[in-house]
This record gives C-alpha cells, structure tokens and sequence, in this order.
C-alpha cells in the first residue's frame, strides 16, 4: 500500500542478521532513500530466533505485516518455515541450507526436522537454496556468510550492487572488508544460479 | 546535518550529545540499555556518564546534578522507574535548574520485561510532562527539545520512547554535537531542597499552578496534532500514530498524540462536530479516557469497550483488523497464519554459561526445594526447573525468606545474579539475617550485567567510562550483612561445588553460595581459549544424561551424543556423563600443551 520494498532477514542468535540488516539500511542511505527497520534485541539473542525486517522505501512502522514481504533471507531452514507467511504470494525465498535443531527439541526428544524435510515444506515458493557456509568458508571466513546472504538476496533487492558494497565497507571491520565483498559476490553468483 | 541510519536508540543518544548534555546516568534494562552503551565510547562530546547501581541511585544522581545547573539525562526501563519512582514523585516539587530528562522506555508486549506498565501515567502521578515518540525521527527531535522544556518550565521531563522506537532503525537527520558545557553550582535554598511538611505544601501548590502553563507550552510545541477531514475521527497516540497513518484513508480525521498533558481544550475542538471517534494507542486508555471526557454525546471506541485490544502491542496487521471491525477501511483477503509444528527455539543460556552447571548442581542437592529467583540470564533456569519465581529485581532473597517464614517445611534455595544482588537484593539479605531466617542464597556472579549487553558494575572492575577500579567483594558485603557462611566456589568444579553447597545444606540459618565465573561471553572476547570437548562414540551409552544438562553444543547425531562447534570448553560435561565417554579433543589438547 505504501509502495516499500519489505525484506524479512531471519536467522539464530549470532549468525550476524542484524549486520545483514545494517549493510541494506546504510545501502538506502547511500542512495538517499528512506528505510525503516526492526530488531530483535535482549535476551533473545541468546542463541534464540531472530528477526529483522526492513522496509525500503518505508516512511511509516518498522513492521511488516505478514503476508506483505517481497523478500524472505532465511540464515535457517527452520527459521525459513517459521516466518514463511510474512511472504506475499510471488514472494521470494533464498535460504542458506543450514538445519541447527534446538536443544530442547533433543531435551524433549522430539523428531528433528531434516534439511530435506524442510525444503519440501518450502518447495510451493520456489526457494533459492545455498550453502552460505561453504561460500563463506571460500570467501575467508565462515563468519561471512551473512554476506553471502546480503549477496545472495541482492539480485531480487532494489538497490544498485554499488551501494551495497559501498555499504559493506562502511559496516564491516576494516580488516575484514576484502573477505566480506568476496563473501557478498559467491553469494551473488550462488543465488544467479538458481534463476 | 546529515542523514544516518541509525537504531532508536543510537538516535536518542546522539540527540543528547547534540542537546549538549553534560551528564547521564542509567541502569541497563532493556530496550534502554543503548543509550549509555553508545554515551560511555562516543567521542564528539566530553560528558560525564554512570552505570549506576539501580534506578533510583542513577535517578537521584541526575536529578542533583539538575539541580546544580547540569543539562542531564537519566535512562531506565519501563520497571526500573518502579524503583526510582520516591524520587520521582518529589522531583517536580523542587523542580530543576538544569534540563532534566528522564528517559523511560516502555516495553509493550513485555518482549523482555515482567508487565507492560504504561509511564504516561507516572508522568500525570508526578505532575509531570512527557513526551511519547511514534517515530525514531520524532524521537531524536523530542529529546533535544526536551532540555529545552525542561529549562523552561524548570522541571523534568519524562521521555518514553516504546520498544518499537528504541529498537527500530531508521533513516534520521542528526546535527552537530553540542558545543555548550557547564560547571555545577548548587543553589543551597533550604525552602526548596528540604521537604519537611512546611516545605512541602508550598510546593506541592507550586507545582500544581505550574501546570497550566505546561499544558500551553506544550501545546505550542506541536506534538499534539489534529487534521479535520471528516465526520470520523482517529486519534492516536505513541508508535500507534504512526501504523496509522500507514493506512489512513482519505476522508477520515486524524489526531496525534505525542506530549501530555493534553489541552483540553484544543482536543474538545477538534472531537466537536464528528459522528465517531476511534481511539488507538499501546498501553493503558490514556488518551480514550482524555477523549470520553471531552466528547460529550459522540460515541468513542476504544480499550475500554474493546475495540482495541487492551494488553500486548499494536501492529499494522493489528491496526488494520481495528479499523476493518469498524468499518473504516474494507476488509482485507486477512493475515496468513503460520506454519503449524515448527520447533520453538526459546533463547538459551550458552554453551560454557555458569549458570547450568550451578542449576544443575542445586538440583542434586536439593531435589524438592523451593526455588525463588530473580531477573538476568539465569532466569532461563526456568527451562531446567530451578526456577520458581521472577517478579522484580532483588527480589529473591525476600521471597526466599518470606516462603521460609509462611511455615513452607521445604528448604528454600534463591539464586541472583551479581549485578541484581547489588542492584537491590542486598537489604533482603540483610533483613533475611537480622530476621532469623532459614535458606540458602546462591550469587551467580559472572562479573558483569550479561542479559543486557555485558554493561560493568562494581564488581566488574571498570566504570562506565572505561576507568579501572578494585571490584567489590561480594563476600564482604554478605559477611557485613551478618551471614556467616559464605563460600565462593567455581562452576566449573562440579564435584567442588557440590560438597560446598552440601556443607550449605548442613547449616541452620542464611548461607551464601558465591557462584563465581566469568560471563562466557565476556571471556571468549577478553581471549580466553579452552580446549574444546569430543564424544567417544563408542564409550557413548546414550543414557541421556549430557543432552538433559541442555547445553547448546551438545546434539544428538546418529543416535549417538555428539558435541559441536559452539563448545567453549568448560569442560563440565565430561564431569556429568557417567560412563566417562566425553573428554577434551585430543589434537586440540596436544597443541596447548609446551
């Protein structure tokens, strides 16, 4: 309704999605554009679900009304099935291939979901599906894969490829901004490959 | 000028190095604890800043430096004003010389907090101001303006920003630090510091017969904002205004509601004359009860004829529901669900925390006790049945003493951490003493403020400001407040903590267990390395025992016990599996070893 491009950025508790969040919010600035964003803080960042979105364009909340994302970054796979309705129909999927079964699930001795279980749980949305740790791995640092992900989301984000990386080096340890660009072009090319 | 993108949080901040504050104070509790956390490393602007011990320290710490002419601001959260509200009620009594903000946030929904209480309704308790930002721009404005007012009207101004604002990003227009800065000077005037009863009365008059002039002041500021387009009226108020607008249609008339008190009479022109009025905000029917008063015949919908929903938080789904249910806008296709089954994933304490291994050892002492506990990380205990209350900060050993006291025949084993202790859990040892009860207290001391983000406190070792200082002894404090069983043991040490408490559970009156390890997360960033742990999948029984334990890096694979990469070694599961299967990873072991 209000013409704002809504991405959902979910994952777990240290997998860096507030940082993916931060290089797309300093991608808007870049481009002079307005965005709102929401994260989750406090205790659930102890290794709990976490849940960033942020609305290009936006100019009123910060929260995407489920059924309303165009673009849905899963760190997870369950995370990917947990907040699959906040995708409008047409909606995009891209997902690091990744299972990290909750303790409690062990502790109450529950079925643990599978990597395949959960990819045709998803099948319907035609999910990009990538293995960010591998590209990270191959970028320099498995810590990277949240750049992967920005990579990988990029080609269905409105934002010039420019601005991100622009975005990236402001956000990133300087140190580390080589190993993060590299991260955000394997997940560009892995994402290319599933169109 | 200039244009960033920034957290609600980090704009609050920057908008009181802007408004040139000179001195802050706070105690972590969240969504608030960012403000000081970016104050104490920011360097545009030299400025005093505290972690104070609790909120009414911090408070008071402020408030006095207001009153010697210091531009100041103290952050809490929703609760923590609770614990600085002795303070607060007097504060506009005496008023301020310097502008004083008192920064409170809300945390509608209780995302990380024990209830949803609304401030807006301490600010009309203390005949105060407040300010109520629906936007992280309106946030950052609305607290350089609140110095201002605050000097103006020469009292404090209470600032309540939601989660939604605190910890929402957003593209902001910042300006350039303050330049200003000022030396305290306290203006000695017995009439106005000194609230004897004579005192008092004069004052309490004054503040009152201030109270016009607020309201005018206020409303010349524009915060409260009234657009005529209709016959149906939708005034809102907070972060609500805002979703609002999102999809206000055209032809129905919009008020927005971002200071109190309201003038009245402002609000009664603008609901004159419409058939309908819908009133929409977080937290309790503050503005609705303002607008029924003014709205004579025209029916108002609202909280209190459960329109809106009186508890939890507002959204844009939540919102649109609303104004569907009314009629205002036409019905949508409805929100999807989500998938149904999908595991939960709770936060959870960390693989190599302290606190596991010190639950895990209560319960092998003590099987059927009474657990009272109190609020940090460790209230996750709650997962592994060690934790029996949560109500309010320090309040454990009180609980504990006053369960031993109704008669309860079950021993009463509390737990709190080192910065709740201090924050207000000291009197109730101290009176669990001087009382003559009958329980244990066990200090998970991890040196630091964990659940908030790692903030210092006395027994860290460093000041908000960075500066090194001997930390406090927390033995000496329990044995000050006449306990004479008090024993520090490391978590770590399964078998050493167990005799230790043990010995505890031996005694007749208040003992006190020091549970003592670093935060792991503290110590992994200060470069701490352990060897970490392996399963022989052979020596492996699948007993269960290590995967009940809970520990993050602990997972089943193939059947088999398997330990991941989140270990950080403490090494504590090898001293709980009882066929001897796990041990540290040889390799790594070899390699640390000269």
């Amino acid at each position: 309704m209000t013409g704002s491009f809504d991405l959902l950025i979910v994952g777990t508790g240290g997998q860096g999605v507030i940082l993916a969040s931060n290089v797309i919010g300093e991608a808007c600035i870049i481009e002079g554009r307005e965005v709102k964003a929401a994260e989750t803080h406090g205790m659930a960042q102890r290794g709990g679900s976490v849940e960033c979105h942020v609305r290009i364009d936006g100019r009123f909340g910060p929260l995407i009304p489920p059924g309303n994302a165009d673009l849905l970054m899963a760190f997870e796979l369950i995370e990917a099935l947990r907040y699959r309705h906040y995708l409008k129909p047409g909606g995009r999927l891209v997902a690091n291939r990744l299972v990290q079964v909750p303790t409690s699930v062990y502790m109450q001795k529950l079925e643990a979901p599978t990597e395949a279980k959960i990819v045709g749980q998803l099948a319907d949305l035609a999910p990009c599906v990538l293995d960010a740790d591998t590209k990270a791995t191959e970028a320099g640092s498995p810590l990277t894969q949240n750049m992967v992900m920005v990579g990988a989301g990029s080609l269905a984000i409105p934002l010039e490829r420019q601005s991100l990386e622009e975005a990236i080096r402001r956000s990133v340890p300087k140190k580390t901004i080589e190993m993060n660009l590299r991260a955000f072009q394997l997940g560009r090319e892995a994402a290319g490959e599933c169109r | 000028m200039a244009k960033r993108y920034l957290l609600g949080n980090e704009a609050i901040a920057h908008a009181a190095v802007e408004a040139s504050a000179d001195f802050v104070s706070g105690y972590p509790g969240t969504p608030s604890s960012e403000v000081i956390d970016i104050l104490r490393v920011q360097e545009e602007r030299p400025l005093y800043v505290e972690w104070s011990v609790n909120e009414k320290v911090a408070f008071e710490n402020a408030l006095a430096a207001a009153w010697c002419g210091l531009r100041s601001l103290v952050t809490m959260k929703h609760v923590g004003l609770n614990v600085a509200a002795d303070p607060l009620m007097t504060s506009g009594y005496t008023g301020v010389t310097g502008g004083f903000v008192i920064m409170c946030a809300d945390d509608p929904f209780a995302h990380s907090s024990q209830n949803e209480q609304d401030t807006r309704f301490y600010a009309r308790f203390a005949h105060l101001p407040c300010l109520d930002p629906a936007t992280v721009q309106e946030a950052h404005d609305m607290v350089i303006d609140a110095f201002a007012l605050s000097e103006e009207l020469g009292l404090p101004v209470i600032f309540r920003p939601t989660t939604r604002v605190c910890h929402s990003k957003s593209d902001v227009v910042i300006g350039e630090a303050g330049k200003d800065s000022r030396k305290g000077n306290f203006p000695r005037d017995p009439k106005r510091f000194v609230l004897i009863p004579a005192n008092a009365r004069p004052l309490h008059k004054a503040l009152d017969e201030k109270l016009p002039k607020v309201t005018k002041t206020l409303a010349g500021r524009g915060y409260n904002r009234f657009e005529r387009k209709g016959k149906t009226a939708i005034i809102a108020g907070g972060i609500g205004a805002t979703y609002v607008q999102e999809i206000l249609p055209d032809g129905i008339s919009f008020g927005k509601i971002g200071a109190y008190p309201v003038d009245w009479g402002a609000l009664g022109d603008f609901v004159k004359g419409h058939r309908k009025i819908l009133v929409i905000e977080e937290g309790e029917p503050i503005i609705e009860e303002l607008v029924r008063q003014v709205a004579g015949g025209i029916p108002v919908s609202g909280k209190l004829d459960g329109v809106v929903p009186a508890e939890g938080e507002l959204s844009i789904s939540a919102v649109s529901a609303i104004l569907e249910g009314q009629g205002i806008i036409p019905k949508g296709a409805g929100t999807p669900g989500p998938v149904p089954n999908v595991p939960m994933r709770p936060p959870i304490m960390c693989a190599g925390c302290m606190h596991r291994p010190t639950f895990f050892a209560i319960k092998k002492v003590w099987r059927d006790a009474v657990y009272p506990s109190d609020i940090g990380c460790y209230t996750l205990g709650l997962q592994l049945g060690v934790v029996d209350t949560t109500i309010c900060m320090g309040s454990a050993p009180s609980l504990a003493s006053g369960i031993n006291h109704s008669g309860d025949p079950r021993e009463v084993v509390a737990t709190i951490g080192d910065s709740t202790f201090l924050h207000s859990g000291i009197p109730g040892l101290l009176n669990a003493v001087y009382n003559g009860a009958d329980m244990t207290l066990i200090i998970l001391d991890n040196r630091t403020t964990a659940m908030t983000g790692h903030q210092p406190n006395p027994v860290s070792g460093t000041t908000a400001g960075g500066e090194v200082k001997a930390p406090v002894s927390l033995e000496a404090i329990c044995r000050a407040c006449g306990v004479s069983f008090v024993e520090t043991v490391s978590p770590y040490d399964l078998p050493s903590m167990i005799e230790v408490m043990k010995a505890a559970k031996a005694q007749k009156g208040v003992r006190v267990l020091i549970a003592k390890q670093p935060c792991v997360i503290t110590a992994r960033r200060a470069g701490v390395k352990r060897v970490s742990y392996s399963v022989d999948r052979d020596a492996c029984t699948v007993c269960g025992t290590c995967i009940r334990f809970g520990c993050p890096a602990i997972e089943m694979i193939d059947d088999r016990a398997a330990i991941n990469e989140l270990c950080s070694g403490c090494g504590v599961c090898a001293q709980i599996c009882p066929s001897g299967a796990i041990g540290p990873k040889e390799k790594e072991a070899k390699e640390a070893k000269p």
